[in-house]
């Protein structure tokens, strides 16, 4: 039987027989170290979540190429054809194409990213694992979904302005991408995880940045339009997502210069460091949290 | 017990936790909004204060059974233990990492039992290798025999809770938290997971139990914690524990 004493004196006796407190979390190197070496979960998780999305469909991964197909087509005739957004764009259907797949990419990361804890919860209470490797295999989930798109697009850019060299900085461009989405999912699973309502809001946030992210129309175009001045094509262009569009597009498409936004290569840089960074920092400083839910 | 070794020391352990109670209505963008402006929790979420000011010192070779009834927080405080679940205030302090074998472990429904064998190991830090070694005798012990190629959506609550148990048991352990799996499955296979705990004991330093059957307990363990509401009523020799547990609930 453990005496009064021992009791109040519970710390100091721990500490001399080496014992540490149970749910504290790992200082940051460790917690890296401990996520590197799941990283076969990652991909496993991953893998099965993607097999079990589409189990239940008759056409099963066929579904993989035909949703960001019929989400293009729709946009197409929503502002191609109707609204006439693709004036001056001189291959408007890549053009469509490469900023709607860089956008959805982002986009589910964020709102699947978001629920990624919150649907795990009673795995995080009955097994062990660094938290971060559920957002991670939720990227993983859809930058395979990414690569899929990004095969449709080569297809349709080969088709229409032919193949070029320049193709391959889209593989740099897609890292940066990926360290930004890495970032910002780990940020959305912890606001996710005890803020629950964040879940019923993000669909308007997203749907906001999807209008100003020049995804449908080319902005300097559009602010030439409406004589806007110089300097909001250049705060504009700070926006994230309108540098990741930038730079595939910048890749991909042969007459660009005109619709290009400035700068586009450093501001990703720099929002790729520097979300990927805060993300595991903010992260991380809940570890020990998420098990409450 | 001058001499003993302590393995798990809980310090006044609280543990108050969130629960969604119900639906509580669907909510539009504009409510959420406000409730999170004013930092309001969600007029349905209640917090339930599972586990109060809970204190003991386990030592090395202790088999400790908790006892009470539902819903009187055995499980929550051996999550509490096992790190899973984060302590309101108190501590528990452990040395080494200690293991929760349960039999409500997430598993997913949609996909084979096979593939929730590799994706569970790797969960708890199997290496592929491991795994590979290891993944006949996680079968052949849950006995799930030719389902495993099939969803575990198609599997009966018996056979899940098998096939769970097989998993978590893959692993040794240094301190080995046990919920309930006795009671999972049919008699035939009561004994083979018996017998499996016998294994996992001896391997292991402190083994606690969690169990409504009390034979159970007294039969596994040398000392017994009682439960009741959170708070730790009896703590001591297993079979006065249990002598006084048993007094309370005819009374």
């Amino acid at each position: 039987m453990p005496t009064a004493a021992e009791q109040t004196d519970a710390a100091a006796l721990a500490r001399r027989y080496g014992l540490s407190k149970s749910s504290v979390r790992p200082p940051l190197g460790a917690y890296l170290h401990e996520l590197w070496s799941r990283r076969q979960f990652v991909v496993s998780y991953a893998a099965a979540r993607t097999y079990a999305m589409y189990a239940g469909a008759r056409l099963g991964s066929i579904w993989q190429v035909l949703t960001p197909l019929l989400n293009a087509a729709v946009y197409y005739l929503a502002f191609g054809v109707l609204l006439g957004t693709k004036n001056g764009i001189d291959n408007y259907v890549a053009f469509l194409l490469s900023g709607i797949f860089v956008f959805t990419f982002t986009q589910r990361c964020m709102t699947e990213g978001s629920r990624s804890l919150a649907l795990n919860l009673s795995l995080i209470r009955t097994l062990h694992f660094p938290r971060a490797t559920l957002p991670l295999a939720y990227v993983l989930n859809e930058l395979n979904q990414m690569l899929v798109s990004l095969g449709i697009l080569f297809v349709v850019v080969g088709f229409t302005d032919g193949p070029a060299w320049r193709w391959l900085l889209v593989v740099p461009a897609m890292l940066l991408q990926v360290m930004f989405n890495i970032g910002i999912t780990l940020v959305f699973a912890r606001i996710g995880t005890f803020v629950s309502d964040i879940t019923q809001l993000l669909p308007f946030v997203t749907r906001t940045w999807l209008y100003a992210s020049g995804i449908f129309f080319s902005l300097p175009a559009k602010l030439h339009q409406i004589d806007a001045p110089g300097w909001v094509v250049q705060v504009l262009a700070f926006n994230p997502i309108s540098a990741y569009i930038d730079i595939i597009r910048r890749s991909l498409l042969d007459e660009h210069e005109p619709n290009q936004l400035p700068h586009a290569w450093s501001i990703a840089i720099v929002w790729s460091f520097v979300m990927l960074a805060a993300g595991f920092l903010y992260f991380w400083q809940a570890e020990d949290r998420y098990g409450r839910g | 017990m001058g001499e003993a070794e302590p393995t798990v020391i809980a310090d006044r352990l609280d543990i108050i936790y969130k629960v969604i109670a119900g639906q509580g209505g669907k909510g539009t963008a504009a409510t959420a909004l406000r409730r999170i402006v004013k930092r309001q929790d969600r007029p349905t979420i209640r917090e339930v204060h599972a586990v109060r000011g809970v204190s003991f010192t386990a030592y090395k070779g202790d088999a400790i059974g908790v006892i009470g009834r539902n819903g009187s927080g055995k499980s929550t405080m051996l999550r509490a233990i096992a790190g899973l679940l984060p302590p309101a205030s108190g501590a528990v302090y452990t040395g080494g990492r200690p293991s929760l074998l349960g039999v409500n472990a997430a598993m997913m429904n949609d996909l084979t039992g096979d593939r929730n064998v590799v994706l569970g190991c790797l969960a708890m830090g199997m290496s592929a290798a491991e795994i590979q070694r290891r993944y006949d005798e996680i079968v052949d012990f849950s006995g799930i025999g030719d389902f495993i190629d099939l969803p575990m959506s198609t599997y009966s609550s018996g056979m899940a809770a098998r096939l769970k148990f097989a998993i978590a048991s893959a692993k040794t352990h240094d301190i080995l938290l046990v919920d309930e799996a006795l009671a999972t499955g049919d008699a035939e296979f009561r004994v083979r997971s018996e017998r499996k705990i016998k294994e996992l004991r001896d391997q292991a330093g402190t083994v606690f139990l969690v169990s409504h059957s009390l034979d159970v307990v007294q039969e596994t363990c040398n000392r017994a914690l009682w439960l009741d509401a959170g708070v730790l009523k009896l703590d001591g020799p297993v079979d006065e524990v249990v002598a006084a547990y048993i007094k309370s609930t005819r009374g």
